[in-house]
């Protein structure tokens, strides 16, 4: 690059950043820095792979649903991470990178997913915990993203949380019918809570002072608010919700701060979260075998698609 | 997992979702299909799941004639200028009440 042309880059940075903070939304076909781009390439594309990867710890649950009831709602909501995923890819497309690359990059392992999905639902009340706590921790987050700067994925995020509102609802209600149920009920609740908690405080990512990306996706104002910010707004509403169908968080040090109005956690093991997102979970490889499974079983629809549209054009 | 052919994933179309009649169609996002057909079917199933839409229209995204950021001020040359099509341009005896406000409701 020479000279002229590293002073226009300046230039366009410059006006680039002076429109993100005069609040103005993005749209794909602006210029944009290279590094802006990456940047919600990575994101995103990693949100999609969340959405499709996270239907699988429910699927599982699907023939075992306790009622009627509680099998129709998993089965819409399983259908909406399968939607979310789609408006997500849809609008990653908007970058320049096509769905086809990132449905191979996920099946061929190389893609990253939140790592919660990597964790067993080994029992129905973990129906209730995903839905509670991980559903509710995903919710501000894309309420955040929902003001993203890139106006794909703040447009995405607006669709999603109005559909999401209703996962986290009736997480919560199973959690609190089988909190009120009998003492095994009771248990599995708590079992439940006590499984998913702390995997659920490491979904908003690594703290503050180790993350490498959180300054600049402030400063492009992808990201309106820290990991950290995210996950104390998370603790701060879901303690009172616990305490009020009688669970018990599982950390001895959970304490409240009466001078800044905020409840804190103990120290969250960072070990395990690394370990997992390196492909230590237990079940890091089964969810790559079942989505590579359920993509060659789809194989035969898309071929069947694929020659009924080419007979018609004929 | 190679991308063969028959393995593609198909031409990219724009969806466009009517909430209600007398609404515009407002573009909700993307699908893949092989046809316009699955087109609006996947449309249905990603953009529809929950009402209210009562209309959808899909068009190949490749179809989509639009304007560049690049030419787009000149093209759409905004009004400053232009302060004669508002009617705030124009001045009147203040009295006399005009527009659709000042009717009385019957």
């Amino acid at each position: 690059m020479d000279g002229a042309e590293a002073r226009d880059d300046a230039e366009r940075e410059r006006r680039f950043q002076a429109r993100i903070d005069a609040g103005e939304k993005i749209e794909p076909k602006d210029w944009m820095p290279e590094a802006y781009r990456r940047q919600l390439v990575r994101m995103m594309s990693q949100h999609a792979h969340s959405e499709v990867v996270g239907m699988l710890p429910e699927g599982n649950w699907i023939t075992r649903a306790p009622s009627l009831r509680r099998k129709q709602t998993l089965l819409a909501k399983v259908q909406d991470e399968a939607g979310h995923g789609l408006y997500l890819y849809s609008a990653v497309e908007t970058l320049g990178v096509s769905r086809e690359e990132l449905i191979d990059e996920l099946l061929a392992g190389r893609a990253k997913y939140s790592s919660i999905f990597n964790y067993p639902t080994l029992s129905w009340a973990d129906m209730g915990a995903i839905g509670w706590l991980v559903d509710g921790a995903a919710i501000l987050n894309q309420t955040m993203l929902s003001k993203c700067s890139y106006g794909p994925y703040a447009r995405a995020m607006l669709r999603i949380c109005k559909e999401e509102r209703f996962h986290e609802k009736q997480g919560f209600e199973i959690m609190a019918v089988l909190a009120a149920g009998t003492p095994a009920q009771r248990a599995m609740a708590q079992g439940a809570l006590e499984r998913w908690w702390w995997p659920t405080l490491m979904m908003f990512g690594p703290p503050d002072a180790a993350s490498t990306h959180n300054e600049q996706l402030l400063r492009w104002r992808v990201k309106q608010k820290s990991n950290d910010e995210l996950r104390q707004w998370f603790v701060d509403l879901t303690v009172p919700q616990a305490q009020q169908i009688g669970l018990a968080i599982p950390d001895p040090e959970l304490r409240y701060d009466a001078a800044s109005e905020h409840w804190r956690t103990g120290a969250i093991d960072w070990d395990e979260f690394w370990r997992v997102v390196r492909g230590g979970g237990t079940c890091n490889r089964d969810r790559l075998a079942a989505r590579q499974r359920a993509h060659e079983e789809g194989r035969w629809v898309r071929e069947a698609a694929e020659a009924y549209a080419k007979k018609r054009r004929a | 997992m190679s991308a063969d052919a028959a393995d593609s994933q198909w031409p990219l179309w724009e969806v466009f979702v009517q909430a209600k009649t007398g609404a515009a169609h407002e573009h909700a996002g993307s699908v893949h299909a092989a046809d316009g057909e699955l087109a609006l079917q996947a449309a249905r199933d990603v953009y529809a799941r929950r009402g209210p839409v009562v209309s959808l229209w899909v068009v190949e995204s490749e179809r989509i004639i639009a304007t560049t950021p690049a030419d787009s001020p000149s093209f759409l040359e905004p009004g400053p200028e232009k302060i004669y099509r508002h009617p705030r341009f124009y001045t009147g005896p203040k009295a006399v009440k005009s527009g659709p406000k000042a009717m009385k409701k019957p």
